[in-house]
């Protein structure tokens, strides 16, 4: 039986340089899953683009077929006119992409948009159209289909939105399913959550997928065969327990080194010494009162209540949430960045034997000197650096502002702390632009200690970045901590991520910390619901090892369907109670 | 509902908008020492005319200039009474024009709807134009089409209106039979409204629209398409060509919609741009709005007419504002909804 698509020697270049994409092959049946995996660069968004044609202006097929039909008849859609891939775009090949927040029309209602794809491709009227759109929400978990269907993408979260993306991508019941990291951009727990319901559709309607992404985890829940790309080029390719089970090539090899995993724990760690704390949080909580203005009343939003943690000098300290949990909102106070309700109090001890400074009521002169030795790092090493300056004055404009040291002792200073970070001090000349996301996060990291702060606030520092270069970022970090003795305060939505370099960690949802303990303990006992679909969710690079999706379900569910020990009165929480040495839970005991 | 009670909610900031601006107008109008009857006694007891200066003195008394500034404002606007009881903005009176001796009134009467024709006719071109060009240049990007329109946008942008009108008027004549000045022919000024008059001023309106549209519309087109441009770049329109859309539709239904935000919004700067644009061209162009009007009462100090006019010009402008939000809270649902979310 002939493949239901066959891409063969596809290569597709820029310009006059050398292939992005070259001479890449490979075959998917009718129902399977192939999963094209590779890091940024790799060509493999490219190369699932080029399918339909949506490619950017520049971009030169150069070469390659991609046959595509059922049974005998198959067409080669790269040599077919624009009105006949027009035919094919939507009706027997659709596509999801990556960002569901941007890739949805803001201004059009979500029916609007997702019946168009019928009245466009099947003849039908608006009437029909709606019967059969409102059929697909309820298969894709809108639990009111109605309501959905008039609802504007922007009054719905990531995780509805992907939905309603799979929702059009799945309406006019195609052949085949491209989905371009459908849920890189989603939390984790929506991301099993999306991956589960890709997987029921695909069982009941048999349409063939084929899944890019970067995440072997990913690939092992989902995919029945495995692309490896890295720079154009096919590096590995089979069926998914061979490869995956074991990788021959080098640089799959090289990928699973990197996948970032939850370990399995024999024991839990010994509990936390909070015997030094660097930064404390005491009842912190805070209030945004939304402005009444125009037509809207005012109302009140609550981002975190009552967060009581501590970094410990020399250690990290993770706070774990998805987005909306008011991590990066506990952040934000820790650098007194927001002002937390009345009744809050953040104390920091730059030395270990000095008086606290409370960072909400500190002169003029604490100020600078907090600043000195409190310093942040970023998301986003592509907006991070200012493009218009150079390295050099990028990372000795803080020294500047603070006045420390002549023209030169800043270059010295600027130079050491390239070394420290693993860059050349050749690069001080050079700017931003000029540097890889991963060499922009180093460079992001020297900058902040260029001021030799004792606490570090690293908030997603390695989310934006591919899994190899993740990988050495963390090294890094933890590096220069045990290396000049800093404390970390570290944000992150992955507890995969946060194992490896947290001595502490602190999951939260909906504004309240709901366990907190040391990593290895809360993999070895997770107690609370919402860690246990954390932990669940994360998914492993090992065909073996599915996604348990009730579990995740579950613990990111409402919290009203948690069990009774566990559940919130309103926005009333249980008390965080210590259950263990070093181990609390948020629960009625 | 929620669109009435907005709707309302403007409507009433607009009004507090007017009263600051009826202030501000009458203190700048007021700012150059003296008034255009103390300059007129002044020169008529300079020349000797006694009996002019006794009525310069009935008129000054008359219109309250001798009182303080702030009690002139409030006679102005008609919110305690003058010499001649409450009678001012607010009871329809809009005062007297010292240069012409005749009411404000009379004076603009006609000139004021022609100064709207005038430029509403100006606004339509604009949207007209803008609007099939600026897509068509987004459309198009980076080829000839993109070109030409820029081209001739920059030459509408770069030449002075004035110049614009001298050629427009010769040329215009000159092949096409077009009139020369003027919004209608003389036959009909006074005369009431007839087929033959609105005929007249139709063909009178084609110079003027354009010389007053076409920087409008130049700017207008470029800034559409920067916006086309930025939004066919995001990735919903992608999701449009997978959904297998033609390029047609897709472009009219998705990023035009978007595009059409700052076009809408536009509105409110369009209209005062033009306005007082239009004040150097009226007088060049001999159109009888209320430009050369409001230049002749700025530079005799004829305060009543020139804040009657200033005033008219800032309703207009308010108005234009207005109307551009409440279409943009129709138009765009995330400013209606945004309350929903928070």
């Amino acid at each position: 039986m002939s493949p239901l698509l066959d891409v063969q020697n596809l290569s597709i270049g820029f310009g006059e340089d050398p292939p992005v994409v070259a001479f890449v092959s490979f075959q998917v049946n009718a129902g399977e899953t192939l999963a094209i995996v590779g890091e940024s660069g790799s060509g493999k968004t490219l190369t699932c683009r080029s399918i339909l044609r949506i490619l950017p202006g520049a971009a030169q097929l150069r070469s390659g077929m991609v046959k595509f039909g059922a049974g005998g008849a198959q067409t080669d859609l790269l040599r077919l006119t624009p009105r006949q891939i027009r035919d094919i775009r939507g009706d027997r090949i659709s596509m999801i992409f990556q960002e569901p927040m941007r890739s949805l029309s803001p201004l059009h209602r979500i029916g609007n948009q997702v019946s168009e794809v019928l009245t466009l491709h099947r003849d039908m009227s608006f009437a029909q159209a709606k019967k059969d759109v409102l059929a697909t929400f309820e298969r894709v978990g809108f639990n009111d289909p109605e309501r959905a269907f008039r609802s504007y993408p922007f009054e719905m979260s990531g995780g509805m939105r992907q939905r309603a993306m799979i929702a059009m991508a799945m309406v006019a019941k195609p052949d085949l399913l491209i989905a371009d990291e459908p849920t890189t951009a989603l939390d984790v727990t929506t991301q099993a959550q999306v991956l589960g319901l890709m997987k029921d559709l695909q069982r009941d309607t048999g349409m063939a997928m084929i899944l890019v992404t970067h995440d072997l985890g990913v690939v092992a829940n989902m995919a029945d065969s495995v692309v490896v790309m890295n720079k154009g080029h096919v590096m590995e390719s089979g069926p998914a327990p061979a490869v995956l089970g074991d990788p021959g090539h080098g640089y799959t090899q090289k990928l699973f080194a990197a996948a970032p995993m939850i370990l399995e724990v024999a024991k839990p760690a010994e509990p936390m010494v909070h015997d030094d704390p660097i930064l404390e949080l005491n009842s912190v909580s805070k209030t945004y009162v939304m402005r009444a203005g125009g037509w809207r009343a005012q109302h009140q939003i609550t981002a975190c209540k009552d967060v009581n943690v501590a970094v410990q000098r020399g250690k990290t300290l993770a706070i774990v949430g998805e987005s909306g949990s008011g991590k990066t909102t506990c952040a934000r106070i820790a650098l007194g960045a927001e002002t937390p309700d009345p009744g809050s109090q953040v104390l920091f001890r730059p030395t270990a034997d000095g008086p606290p400074v409370s960072i909400n009521e500190m002169s003029r002169a604490e100020k600078v000197a907090f600043q000195r030795q409190a310093q942040m790092v970023f998301q986003d090493p592509y907006s991070s650096l200012s493009p218009r300056m150079r390295v050099e004055q990028a990372l000795t404009e803080p020294m500047e502002i603070h006045g420390i040291g002549n023209r030169l002792a800043r270059r010295d200073k600027a130079a050491e702390m390239l070394r420290w970070v693993g860059l050349n001090p050749d690069m001080l000349k050079r700017y931003p632009h000029a540097f890889s996301g991963g060499q922009r996060q180093r460079l992001s990291i020297a900058r902040a200690l260029t001021l030799d702060p004792v606490l570090l606030v690293c908030d997603e520092p390695t989310s934006a970045l591919d899994v190899s270069v993740q990988e050495q970022i963390l090294t890094l970090l933890e590096r220069i901590r045990d290396g000049m003795g800093l404390s970390y305060l570290f944000i992150s939505h992955d507890l995969a991520v946060v194992a490896r370099i947290a001595d502490e960690v602190a999951v939260m949802r909906q504004g309240v910390v709901v366990e907190q303990a040391p990593p290895e303990t809360l993999f070895y006992n997770p107690r609370h619901p919402y860690t246990k679909a954390l932990i669940a969710a994360q998914p492993e690079p090992d065909v073996n090892r599915p996604i348990d999706l009730n579990e995740v379900a579950f613990g990111a569910g409402s919290s009203a369907s948690w069990p009774d020990m566990y559940r919130f009165e309103g926005t009333d929480a249980p008390a965080l109670v210590q259950i263990e040495p070093g181990h609390k839970v948020r629960c009625h005991v | 509902m929620m669109f009435l009670r907005y709707a309302a909610y403007r409507l009433l900031t607009m009004l507090l908008t007017l009263a600051v601006v009826s202030v501000l107008i009458f203190i700048i109008i007021n700012l150059p020492p003296g008034d255009y009857l103390s300059n007129q006694i002044a020169e008529l007891r300079a020349t000797g005319q006694a009996e002019g200066v006794a009525k310069a003195e009935f008129l000054r008394q008359e219109y309250a200039l001798d009182r303080p500034l702030w009690q002139q404002y409030l006679i102005w606007v008609g919110a305690i009474p003058g010499p001649q009881g409450f009678s001012g903005l607010l009871q329809g009176d809009f005062g007297w024009s010292f240069e012409f001796d005749a009411p404000v009134a009379d004076i603009v009467g006609d000139a004021l709807w022609l100064t709207v024709l005038v430029n509403l006719a100006a606004v339509l071109f604009v949207y007209m134009v803008a609007l099939p060009l600026g897509v068509l240049a987004a459309a198009r990007s980076a080829t000839w089409v993109d070109y030409t329109t820029a081209f001739i946008g920059y030459l509408g942008l770069a030449t002075p209106n004035f110049l614009l009108a001298l050629m427009l008027f010769y040329y215009g004549h000159k092949y096409l039979g077009l009139p020369i000045g003027g919004l209608m022919d003389p036959q009909f000024e006074g005369e009431p409204m007839s087929f033959d008059k609105v005929k007249s001023i139709l063909v009178h309106l084609i110079v003027p629209t354009f010389v007053i549209g076409t920087s409008g519309a130049a700017g207008m087109m470029q800034r559409l398409r920067a916006n086309m441009l930025d939004e066919l770049s995001k990735p919903y329109v992608e999701t449009g060509v997978a959904k297998g859309l033609s390029p047609t539709k897709l472009l009219t239904k998705y990023p035009l919609r978007m595009a059409f935000n700052p076009f809408v919004a536009d509105i409110g700067n369009l209209l005062p741009a033009m306005v007082s644009g239009s004040v150097l061209v009226s007088v060049v162009l001999g159109l009888q709005t209320i430009g050369p009007a409001l230049l002749t009462a700025l530079k005799s100090q004829d305060q009543f007419l020139a804040a009657f006019v200033l005033m008219f010009v800032a309703l207009l402008t308010l108005i234009g504002t207005m109307i551009s939000d409440l279409l943009l809270v129709l138009l765009d649902p995330r400013i209606r909804y945004g309350a929903r979310e928070g």
